[in-house]
């Protein structure tokens, strides 16, 4: 065991500082999930890819650093502790690239893979439909074969797709085999959004942002995908795309959407908040709540080293990424909820702030959106049951 | 960066794993419940030819000179066989207070006759009213105002007290601190503090192990309704939460053992987070255990109820949960 840094790893650490302290913007940016403020998002997008901090894990060709795994974690804690702001291009970045360089075709990598580095393609991910939530493999969006164009014509609808609205790109499970049914015959799709036959519409989220979209398909037309990649395509194989999918929810349970740093900095400005408000509020138990929340967030913290350490040794986390989830996502929820307790009558207000400092609530957005985690990603329900089937071994039926 | 045990590390504790499979298993805990010393007969011995006792102690007295990182999987191991034996308060307590503090000639005397297994020395700490296995001890390390002090049995008076856990025998111990009993002032008992913590923390974590693994091993066999009532989704997130609450204290107790060992500035603050984060775990895990047993849990011939009354003596011992979450929020948040 051995908990220190190297001095290649302090020295990247302070880089990373040093460039953040410079750019990360302040006061910080509107949420990214409205119309104005995705474009401010993209704008500092722009700004990370330029000097080479959108994904500081990929090779330098792809537009990366080819940073090691301790030095990302480095990296997203010294990123969260700025308080840059949320990435907009998450979805592409730690959930679509890790499955791209895992099954897609070199043309496909060197394609698609600088352009949503730099934030040319915005990509949502279109798993959900009406009758499909946690029963994924229920779902009904078809892509009927197309053998005159090569390719596929799509029907069918999806929801509650993050950033529908603002994006370009969609990859999603389609039904490619008529007579299949449950996981077997679903393709995974990579789809231009500004196609003929699709329609996008946005819609508002119980937090205010209008960050989610259904998007409908009639007929839109995605070829196979061994031509010119910017047309779209299938990734990994026709009718194999369960797998290909499971791949990506695994990055968004496991580490990669959630890294410790987000937690650990949330956690350090609820000390804060408690040093400033803790003395004045009436409520004899919120001290132990702040507390609880900072040793929840070390240990997700240590969970993740432990985590890298076994990845990095050759040891994948497996289903355990569902205790990931269910871990981080409750997490989020208690700490917001010591926030609001500490704010008291005040924590109704959308603003908030010293007058003539007046931002949005952070705690009671973040409280909102902390509500969401045990929702998406699969619920934590369904977590429950992977963790006592997978792990536990637990009889299914 | 690396955040695992050695391998040399999971050997020995895999060694030490393996005697207590054939050692100390529910039989022979059982045994101590019910016989004189509460311990499991011969088998200290065998721990201590295995080093495991003297493991923090100096080479030149038997020991094998290591650290607590080295201690906290084997205590881990202890914690998951419910061990009678007072391993983590001699060997990750005692043994470094008397190491580090004694004066020459005490501590020589006493490591040694502790690595050689031929005598105990029991603990009182302030933080707990009870003192385990203080029959038969050797000598005493007790806690006062001042700090700890070494002391003879003879001027120590004590009176017996029963536990729920058939194995402890725990007693209440009265006796008057003076300045020629000293050997060490307040930052050597709070480091003692600090090391109880981490260590109880260790066996709590094996005791909830063990206690989820009973559990899951009975709801896949035992049916209901026709069917494993392992099967029941109430069942299944039971389960579920009883691992999630161990495996996320697990990272905290290696890391205070660690911190510990690399007498980390925050030692102190890592052994109260992982106290508390164990303390809670084991309440969480015993009480899911007990209600998926249903009503053979409720029994003493089933074995849950070792390892549950065990941790229901540990989960306070060496400060609760709410005490250490009380340091941590103290240290934090000023
Ligand atoms: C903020 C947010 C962002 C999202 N972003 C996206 C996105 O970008 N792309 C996308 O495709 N989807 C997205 N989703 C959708 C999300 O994946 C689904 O909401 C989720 O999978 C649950 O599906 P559902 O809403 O249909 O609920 P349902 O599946 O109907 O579930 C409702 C309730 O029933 C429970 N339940 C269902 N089945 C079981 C079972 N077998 N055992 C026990 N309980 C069960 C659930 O746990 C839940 O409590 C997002 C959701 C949210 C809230």
């Amino acid at each position: 065991m051995d908990l220190t840094w190297s001095a290649d790893e302090d020295a990247f650490r302070a880089e990373c500082r040093a460039w953040l302290a410079e750019h990360a913007p302040n006061p910080p940016l509107p949420s990214g999930d409205t119309a104005e403020g995705f474009a401010l998002h993209m704008e500092w997008e722009r700004k990370l890819y330029a000097d080479r901090w959108a994904v500081v894990s990929w090779p330098t060709e792809h537009g990366g650093r080819g940073a090691s795994l301790w030095e990302w974690l480095i990296f997203e804690e010294e990123y969260y502790r700025a308080g840059a702001p949320q990435r907009v291009t998450q979805n592409g970045i730690f959930l679509l690239a890790p499955s791209i360089y895992e099954f897609g075709t070199q043309a496909q990598q060197d394609y698609y893979l600088p352009r949503m580095a730099a934030g040319e393609d915005l990509w949502c991910q279109g798993w959900s439909e009406p009758n499909a939530g946690s029963d994924l493999a229920g779902l009904t969006s078809k892509a009927v074969r197309d053998d005159e164009a090569g390719g596929w014509r799509l029907h069918g609808q999806k929801t509650w797709t993050t950033r529908g609205a603002f994006c370009t790109h969609l990859f999603g499970l389609f039904r490619t085999d008529p007579d299949s049914t449950r996981h077997h015959g679903l393709t995974y799709l990579l789809v231009p959004l500004d196609i003929d036959g699709v329609t996008v519409r946005g819609f508002g989220r119980l937090d205010g942002d209008e960050g989610f979209a259904e998007v409908f398909f009639d007929g839109a037309f995605v070829p196979d995908g061994d031509g010119d990649p910017a047309a779209g395509g299938v990734l990994g194989e026709v009718n194999g795309g369960w797998g290909v999918a499971m791949a990506t929810t695994s990055s968004e349970r496991g580490l990669t959407l959630r890294s410790p740093g987000r937690f650990t900095a949330a956690t350090a400005r609820l000390v804060q908040l408690y040093r400033e408000r803790g003395g004045s509020v009436d409520d004899p138990g919120v001290r132990d709540a702040v507390a609880q929340a900072w040793i929840d967030a070390e240990a997700y913290a240590l969970y993740t080293l432990s985590d890298v350490t076994g990845i990095v040794e050759g040891r994948s986390p497996g289903a355990r990424s569902s205790l990931n989830k269910i871990f981080w996502s409750e997490l989020d929820v208690r700490l917001h909820e010591a926030a609001l307790r500490l704010l008291g009558g005040e924590s109704e207000l959308v603003e908030w702030g010293p007058d003539g400092q007046r931002v949005e609530n952070p705690w009671l957005k973040g409280y909102q959106f902390s509500l969401s985690g045990p929702i998406y990603a699969g619920t934590n329900e369904i977590q429950r049951n992977i963790v006592a089937e997978r792990v536990l071994g637990l009889p299914r039926k | 960066m690396r955040f695992a045990f050695t391998q040399d590390q999971l050997d020995f504790a895999e060694a030490v794993s393996d005697l207590l499979a054939k050692e100390c298993d529910p039989a022979a805990v059982r045994v101590a419940w019910e016989n004189d010393t509460g311990r499991v007969p011969g088998l200290w011995s065998r721990l201590v030819e295995m080093g495991v006792v003297g493991l923090l102690a100096p080479e030149g007295v038997g020991g094998l000179g290591m650290g607590e990182i080295d201690l906290v999987r084997i205590v881990y191991e202890a914690g998951r066989a419910a061990l009678p034996e007072p391993l983590s308060t001699i060997a990750g307590v005692v043994v470094p207070a008397v190491r580090d503090h004694a004066n020459t000639a005490d501590a020589e005397r006493f490591l040694s006759d502790v690595c050689a297994g031929t005598s105990t020395i029991a603990l009182g700490l302030a933080a707990n009213p009870l003192v385990v296995g203080a029959a038969g001890a050797a000598m005493f390390v007790l806690e006062a105002d001042d700090g700890l002090h070494l002391v003879d049995p003879d001027v120590v008076e004590i009176t017996p007290e029963q536990s729920v856990d058939g194995s402890r025998r725990v007693s209440r111990v009265n006796w008057n601190p003076s300045s020629a009993t000293l050997m060490c002032g307040p930052s050597g008992a709070a480091e003692a503090l600090d090391r109880a913590a981490t260590f109880t923390a260790a066996e709590l974590c094996g005791l909830a192990d063990t206690m989820l693994t009973l559990t899951t091993g009975y709801v896949a066999e035992r049916k209901q309704f026709g069917v494993p009532i392992g099967s029941f989704q109430a069942i299944k997130h039971h389960c579920a939460n009883a691992m999630l609450a161990v495996e996320f204290a697990k990272p905290l107790v290696w890391r205070a053992a660690y911190s510990l060992t690399q007498r980390d500035p925050d030692a102190s603050l890592h052994a109260s987070m992982a106290k508390a984060a164990a303390s809670d775990a084991a309440d969480v895990v015993g009480r899911i255990a007990m209600q998926c047993h249903g009503g053979i849990g409720y029994t003493v011939e089933y074995d849950l109820h070792l390892y549950l009354k065990r941790a229901w003596s540990l989960i306070s011992q060496d400060g609760s949960a709410a005490s250490h979450r009380r340091r941590v929020a103290d240290r934090v948040l000023g």
